[in-house]
């Protein structure tokens, strides 16, 4: 069913009973072409993709919950390409283009809001890495703007600019970045994939990755079993334990990472805010609530929860930009698994196991990846080859040294994290 | 009309009248009053809009589940947006506005959006403001942002300030009702250390309110006596005004406690942060009644059956002349026989259960009152207030069977039990079909590391909805919980109560059962996101099956009040239009804090300059005095340089490097880190952590050192130093130090843990001065106590002895090609050698210089800077520092990935200097580009420039920068990009601009 005026007209009219379900709720088959194991958005925009780009309509998406129940419904809904380093920096411009085609294409509104993201900088050294990356990201074809104290005063008066900490020297002001309703992207790619032939499957635990001769033949699950030509995990923050199933160790740490939400404002944070020395970033949503995060826990885990101190931190640091925010009341806080891989960059690959491939390692970045990654994984999948734009994202460049991307510069090292 | 009666209620201190403004308007109230029944008191029954529809709100509850009554407190740095009216304790001089209308609370343009209603259902802007694209960034967009929230942002600085306090309890016990005092008492007299919070500022709950017997006495004189015993045992504490607001892993509490907001002129902090470590925690948390889905149930005026019952007995308000009660439970009759004993009319109450009421209905019946089985609301009249209700059969569709004039209705459609905290980290809750809510699994508890549960649920939280049962399982919880922690608690019985034979519920999740879609769009379920039964069973229909597709698609319980009225109701009509049962459906996941807590609590103290605090050299403030100009530097404030009275920094700048090149330059280089390394493996240690050779550096030595990543990414650099056999001294770099201290341990602990290595940070033991520039030495022999001559202490040595009766460490190492002795003394004495220094080398021309001058100085030496040069794809080989790789070792971290075939790969990106053709300075950050573009799209680059400045020593531009085959390309011209869209060129040179042979430093 597509949405437009006129159907918004007549449903006004006769009690809006004639919409009809964004997705079925199909039985699973017993056998597919492709099954995606992970119904977050990275698996349902390569659901949506597969079918779109490729004309691979013979799929199951498999999702243990509901659809989008895993980080893509728990980020900070973050829009951004503002990456420099070869292999990120292509893979992350092409994902927003995507993003400002994404309403018309799914028609569904996901709200993309491009309200501009600053990255504030404190000292010298920061000013040059950031126009480092301004320089990189205007060669990659996205904008940037460097802007003084002033022009940064212009865009955020409510900041505290002489902070005897953190003095604010400018900002990186990235005018195309900002951010989405994190939901209705699954549920735009869920619907898109699903108007297609997808088969999206809730509650459908994968419990086995069946392998017969150095070759993928299906998949065990809470549903019974269902074979496949290809399988795909797409499973963020669980990728460990599903490619345990195919006898893999990915180099992946799952860390809990936390986001909050305040009460209902009235509008005062019309950018995405990043204040990069106190590991803090805000915006507001189109609802009024302030939404930001901060720092991982900094401890592994399954639990989509997390504790005090970094809450505490994240509020410190939150005060201490904002001296007017104490009075906004925190709502609720959450917390999200992170595929945390050891260079930062993620993993868009095929695997020893013949027709068996993977996906991870988003660390905190995964939201704004969404379309270029279900796309790019979209085209590995149905071609077997990597597309132009995620070429660099090689399972084994953990293993041959090659081809490492640390975008944080601090250098790759396996206690990253 | 809503009005206070003669009989002023138990928590009314009538002789404290106080005076508060409400948008503009002086009312009075008492000490004792909240705001809202003070506002109620007053006939102000109007309190607020929804979001939405913008819809007439007032208070439909009376705590901390109020979704409605929020409104916008104080002024200028004491501002509050969304403060719950029902919770706010009236102080003199209050001043509140209303939020979320334009241009008055009375008449609001908003409300329009309520006409457009069906155009407007659940979700609606998913489907549309698709078409055309600019429309939505530009006026649909805008337009949508503009409507966002319901209190103003706080726009001052917060004038308040914040605490947090710690504590440990064997017990904590959150919630002061009956419950929460019993297992308090039990848990107190069993011994253990016992923590108990309230979040009002009363003790007893419902119980007092409702006038229960506690073992033969008054409810309100058994609490008092119980408190009176609690504050006096010495092992237990007790809170009010303090919120049990989170349940977190291991047993670890937070709890809010409001010290000033009932009287904000104390000092103090406004609000502190309990942070309890607590091996056994009690939720007695008590219970939420749940509103009626009828249409119209939204119209102020129409409340909870229990808390029109607080208004009455705590603060002697009315809510109406004439108040119908509507119910599905027996509860409400307790507030109809309230009402009707205070004088107040009752025309009917509506049973909505076939079978009606138990003893309560009969009591009722007995004083009167008209009790209707079978019976429901089919509609409420009124706008900004209840006029009447449409009475009709609760089993049909509505049919009117009478209308009743009356100005409130009470209504009840059950308790739900607040299982909060008891989910927070993990407990899980079962449907108890009987009693129609989800109350704690007890099988299934919050578990600790042992595997045990640490989180009890007890008294009405635990499903217990009678007084007898409630004290019985609070003590038998209270007793648990002190058992676990080895405590001895004592034996005998709970004391009784009088509870009344009361009939059982039937959950009502509609009402009338049969009702259409014109009463369904009527019927709330969300007040404060305007939610409706209508919009939930649309969801449904799109296949937003799931209870947190629902949740997130309607916005349903995602206010203010997080759903603490609207969930239940919510999902089970969710159920209902799935046809599956409530269990099935689940809830949504309970997160704290259980409601709103301030940022400022939960910050702190540690805000602006204490976030982060600033770490300060012993030389510090000296800088302070010199007025210089600070930069942060990782977690210190270092000077970017002195500026004297009308100098730029600029000039200032090149003022310090032209002296320091010319007669001495004073730097304060205590930030640089320090790390003693020590023990029999330490030179095998320090072998594997730098490229180069340590373990054959000569006692008395120093050596230039590179550490690299297993990835071959150079990571850090400084000077080591060989103290004695078995001891060396690291110096890191400034960011460095707490970096490399850990890496050391890393693999001291993880990988090597055999060898005999101790590592220590000693950085913040030392001052350290850098004295730089050719007549470094005069003033060193000026201050006399060691020989520093080149002969006995030659460059790349360091020495101990004294300067000026310091005791002193002496490096002879540079950073900047000048003679060069970095001095360290013992912290304590490191501000009266530097303004030794100072003074003593007036005469030789001594300026201290800052960091930017520093930076000047090694880059026109061609020294490399850790974070310049590098950025974590950068190996040493690149930056043409081979010489500081030993060929002799065989291993060091990184030499394997160095070998690998794309490390040794030409085509390399490797430093050069860079000079500009036209003198000018290239810009930071600027890349060098090359013809065409990638298959991308994006521009060819071919370099890019790390350190660029403008050298005083040179007068023109110089550049270090990253370039293909950079080294190979002498005399190459490249080009670099500035934002503005113009370019510089610059030429590639040998990255060494000053003093190429190092004659100067070696000296």
């Amino acid at each position: 069913m597509r949405y437009n005026a006129w159907q918004i007209f007549k449903e006004a009219f006769t009690g809006q009973t004639g919409w009809k379900p964004v997705w079925r709720d199909p039985e699973p088959k017993k056998e597919y072409d492709i099954v995606l194991i992970g119904g977050g958005g990275h698996g349902l925009s390569t659901a949506y993709y597969l079918a779109k780009n490729h004309g691979l309509t013979n799929i199951a998406v498999l999702e243990k919950g509901y659809i989008g129940s895993g980080n893509i419904g728990r980020n900070t809904t973050i829009v951004r390409a503002n990456y420099f380093l070869p292999g990120n920096s292509e893979f992350y411009s092409h994902s927003l283009k995507l993003w400002e085609g994404l309403e018309s294409d799914l028609n569904y509104n996901v709200m993309h809001s491009q309200r501009g993201l600053i990255n504030l900088f404190h000292s010298d050294g920061q000013r040059d890495a950031f126009v480092r990356r301004g320089n990189a990201m205007i060669n990659q074809g996205d904008d940037a703007v460097l802007l003084d104290r002033d022009g940064v005063r212009q865009h955020l008066p409510y900041i505290d600019f002489d902070n005897v900490r953190f003095p604010v020297y400018g900002g990186l002001l990235h005018p195309r970045g900002g951010t989405a309703r994190h939901d209705a992207v699954a549920w735009g790619y869920a619907r898109g994939a699903d108007q297609r032939g997808v088969d999206l499957i809730q509650n459908c635990e994968v419990t086995g990755i069946d392998i017969s001769n150095g070759k993928v033949t299906g998949v065990q699950t809470s549903r019974g079993p269902i074979r496949a030509k290809k399988v795909a995990m797409v499973a963020a923050g669980r990728s460990g334990q599903v490619a345990a199933m195919a006898g893999m160790r990915l180099p992946i740490e799952s860390h809990v990472l936390q986001a909050f939400v305040t009460e209902g404002l009235k509008p005062v944070i019309d950018h995405v805010v990043s204040f990069g020395m106190g590991h803090f970033y805000i915006s507001q949503s189109d609802k009024g609530g302030l939404v930001f995060g901060g720092d991982l826990d900094f401890y592994s885990s399954y639990a989509q929860r997390g504790n005090l101190p970094m809450k505490e931190h994240v509020m410190e640091a939150a005060m201490t930009l904002m001296p007017m925010i104490g009075k906004a009341k925190v709502l609720r806080s959450w917390g999200g698994i992170m595929d945390m891989s050891p260079d930062g960059s993620p993993i868009i690959d095929r695997t020893h196991v013949d027709g068996l491939f993977v996906n991870c390692g988003w660390n905190y970045g995964g939201f704004k990846a969404v379309p270029a990654s279900g796309w790019a994984y979209a085209h590995l999948i149905a071609t077997g080859k990597p597309h132009d734009t995620a070429a660099r994202y090689r399972l084994d460049r953990f293993t041959t040294g090659r081809g490492i991307m640390d975008e944080e510069g601090t250098g790759s090292q396996h206690n990253l994290h | 009309m809503s009005t206070r009666l003669q009989s002023k209620g138990r928590l009314v201190d009538t002789t404290q009248p106080m005076e508060f403004r409400f948008n503009g308007k002086r009312l009075k109230g008492y000490a004792g009053d909240t705001l809202a029944s003070a506002l109620l008191a007053n006939d102000q029954m109007l309190m607020g809009r929804s979001f939405k529809y913008h819809r007439p709100r007032g208070a439909v509850a009376s705590g901390a589940e109020e979704p409605n009554a929020l409104v916008n407190l104080g002024q200028g740095g004491k501002f509050e947006p969304n403060q719950r009216a029902t919770t706010t304790e009236l102080f003199e001089g209050l001043y509140a506005t209303s939020q979320n209308h334009w241009p008055t609370l009375e008449f609001d343009v908003g409300a329009v959006n309520a006409a457009l209603a069906r155009f407007l259902p659940a979700g609606f802007y998913y489907k549309m403001f698709i078409h055309p694209r600019p429309f939505w960034k530009y006026v649909y967009e805008p337009f949508i942002r503009q409507s966002a929230g319901l209190g103003k942002a706080p726009k001052e600085r917060d004038a308040d300030t914040y605490e947090h306090f710690y504590f440990y309890a064997d017990v904590m016990v959150i919630g002061g009702g009956i419950a929460g005092l019993t297992a308090a008492l039990e848990a107190g007299r069993a011994g253990a250390r016992v923590l108990l919070v309230e979040q009002t500022a009363h003790w007893g709950g419902r119980a007092v309110v409702d006038g229960a017997e506690i073992g033969g006495k008054p409810a309100e004189d058994w609490v008092a006596e119980t408190v009176a015993e609690l504050a006096a045992m010495d092992n237990v504490t007790i809170r009010a005004r303090t919120m049990g607001a989170g349940v977190y892993d291991h047993g670890f509490i937070l709890a809010y406690e409001r010290l000033t907001d009932h009287n904000p002129e104390t000092s103090g902090p406004r609000h502190r942060l309990w942070r309890v470590r607590a091996k056994q925690t009690i939720s007695a948390t008590g219970a939420i009644e749940r509103p009626l889905s009828f249409a119209g149930n939204d119209i102020p005026g129409v409340m909870l059956a229990g808390a029109v019952r607080d208004y009455l007995v705590n603060w002697g308000v009315s809510i109406g002349d004439r108040t119908v009660v509507v119910t599905n439970n027996d509860d409400a009759y307790r507030t109809a026989i309230a009402l009707h004993r205070a004088g107040l009319r009752v025309p009917a109450i509506l049973d909505a259960r076939a079978s009606g009421g138990g003893a309560l209905a009969d009591e009722a019946r007995a004083a009167g009152i008209r009790v209707e089985a079978g019976r429901a609301i089919a509609k409420v009249k009124g706008g900004k207030r209840v006029e009447a209700v449409e009475v009709c059969l609760q089993a049909g569709e509505g049919a009117v069977l009478e209308t009743i004039p009356c100005d409130a209705v009470a209504m009840s459609g059950g308790w739900s039990p607040v299982v909060h905290l008891w989910s927070h980290c993990g407990g899980k809750l079962l449907w108890d079909t009987e009693l129609a809510m989800f109350r704690p699994d007890p099988a299934r508890a919050p578990t600790g590391s042992d595997g045990l549960g640490f989180v009890a649920a007890a008294g009405t939280a635990n499903g217990h909805l009678g007084t007898s049962a409630v004290l019985a399982d609070a003590q038998s919880a209270g007793r648990a919980a002190a058992k676990a922690t080895g405590a001895k608690p004592k034996t005998g019985k709970a004391p009784q109560s009088n509870d009344a034979d009361e009939a059982p519920i039937e959950p009502v999740w509609l009402m009338p059962q049969g009702a259409g879609d014109a009463l369904r769009m009527k019927a709330w379920l969300d007040y404060q996101n305007d939610v409706k039964v209508s919009d939930v069973q649309l969801a449904a229909r799109e296949g937003y099956e799931s209870v947190e597709h629902a949740k997130r698609y309607t916005t349903l319980g995602m206010a203010t009040d997080q759903g603490k009225l609207s969930n239940i109701n919510g999902l089970a009509v969710l159920s209902g239009a799935l046809d599956q049962a409530i269990p099935v459906t689940g809830t949504t996941t309970f997160r704290p804090p259980y409601t709103p807590i301030s940022m400022g609590a939960i910050g702190g103290s540690a805000r602006d300059g204490l976030f982060q605090p600033i770490r300060k050299t012993p030389i510090y403030g000296y800088h302070v005095d010199q007025n210089a100009d600070f930069e942060p530097v990782g977690h210190w404030r270092r000077p970017y340089t002195y500026p004297r009275s009308a100098e730029t920094v600029h000039d200032a700048v090149n003022r310090e490097v032209v002296n320091t090149r010319a007669n001495i330059g004073l730097l304060d280089a205590s930030t640089l880190g320090k790390l003693i390394v020590k023990g029999p493996d330490a030179g095998r240690f320090l072998d594997m952590m730098y490229t180069n050779m340590m373990s054959n550096l000569a006692i008395g030595k120093c050596r230039y050192g590179l550490m690299c990543s297993e990835n071959g990414f150079l990571s850090d650099d400084g000077v080591v130093a060989r103290i004695d056999e078995d001891t060396w001294l690291c110096h890191t770099t400034t960011g460095g130090a707490d970096r490399i201290h850990a890496w050391m341990e890393d693999w001291l602990q993880c990988e090597w843990w055999d060898w005999k290595v101790y590592v220590a940070n000693v950085t913040e033991q030392y001052a350290q001065v850098a004295v730089v520039g050719p007549k470094a030495r005069k003033l060193l022999e000026k201050l006399g106590g060691m020989d520093v001559s080149k002969e006995t202490l030659p460059f790349m040595q360091w020495a101990d002895g004294t300067l000026g009766g310091f005791p002193v460490r002496v490096y002879r190492i540079s950073f900047s090609g000048e003679l060069s002795y970095e001095i360290a003394v013992p912290a304590s004495l490191g501000r009266a050698f530097w303004d030794r220094l100072v003074a003593d080398g007036e005469e030789f021309g001594l300026m201290p210089y800052g960091t930017e001058c520093l930076h000047i100085l090694r880059a026109e030496k061609g020294f490399i800077m850790i974070g310049d040069e590098t950025d974590g794809t950068v190996i040493p080989q690149d930056l043409g520092l081979n010489w500081a790789i030993s060929k002799k070792k065989d291993d060091y971290l990184g030499k394997r990935a160095q070998e690998r075939e794309h490390m040794v790969d030409p085509k390399r990106w490797k430093l050069v200097g860079l000079e500009t053709l036209d003198g000018s300075v290239i810009p930071d950050g600027a890349y060098a580009v090359a013809a065409g573009k990638n298959a991308n799209g994006q521009r060819n680059t071919e370099g890019r420039v790390t350190s660029t400045y403008y050298s005083a020593t040179l007068k023109r531009g110089i550049a270090m920068g990253l370039i293909l085959n950079g080294p190979d390309r002498m005399g190459d011209v490249v080009e670099f990009p500035k934002v503005d869209g113009t370019s510089v060129k610059a030429k590639i040179v040998d990255q060494v601009f000053y003093d190429k042979a190092g004659e100067k430093q070696d000296v």
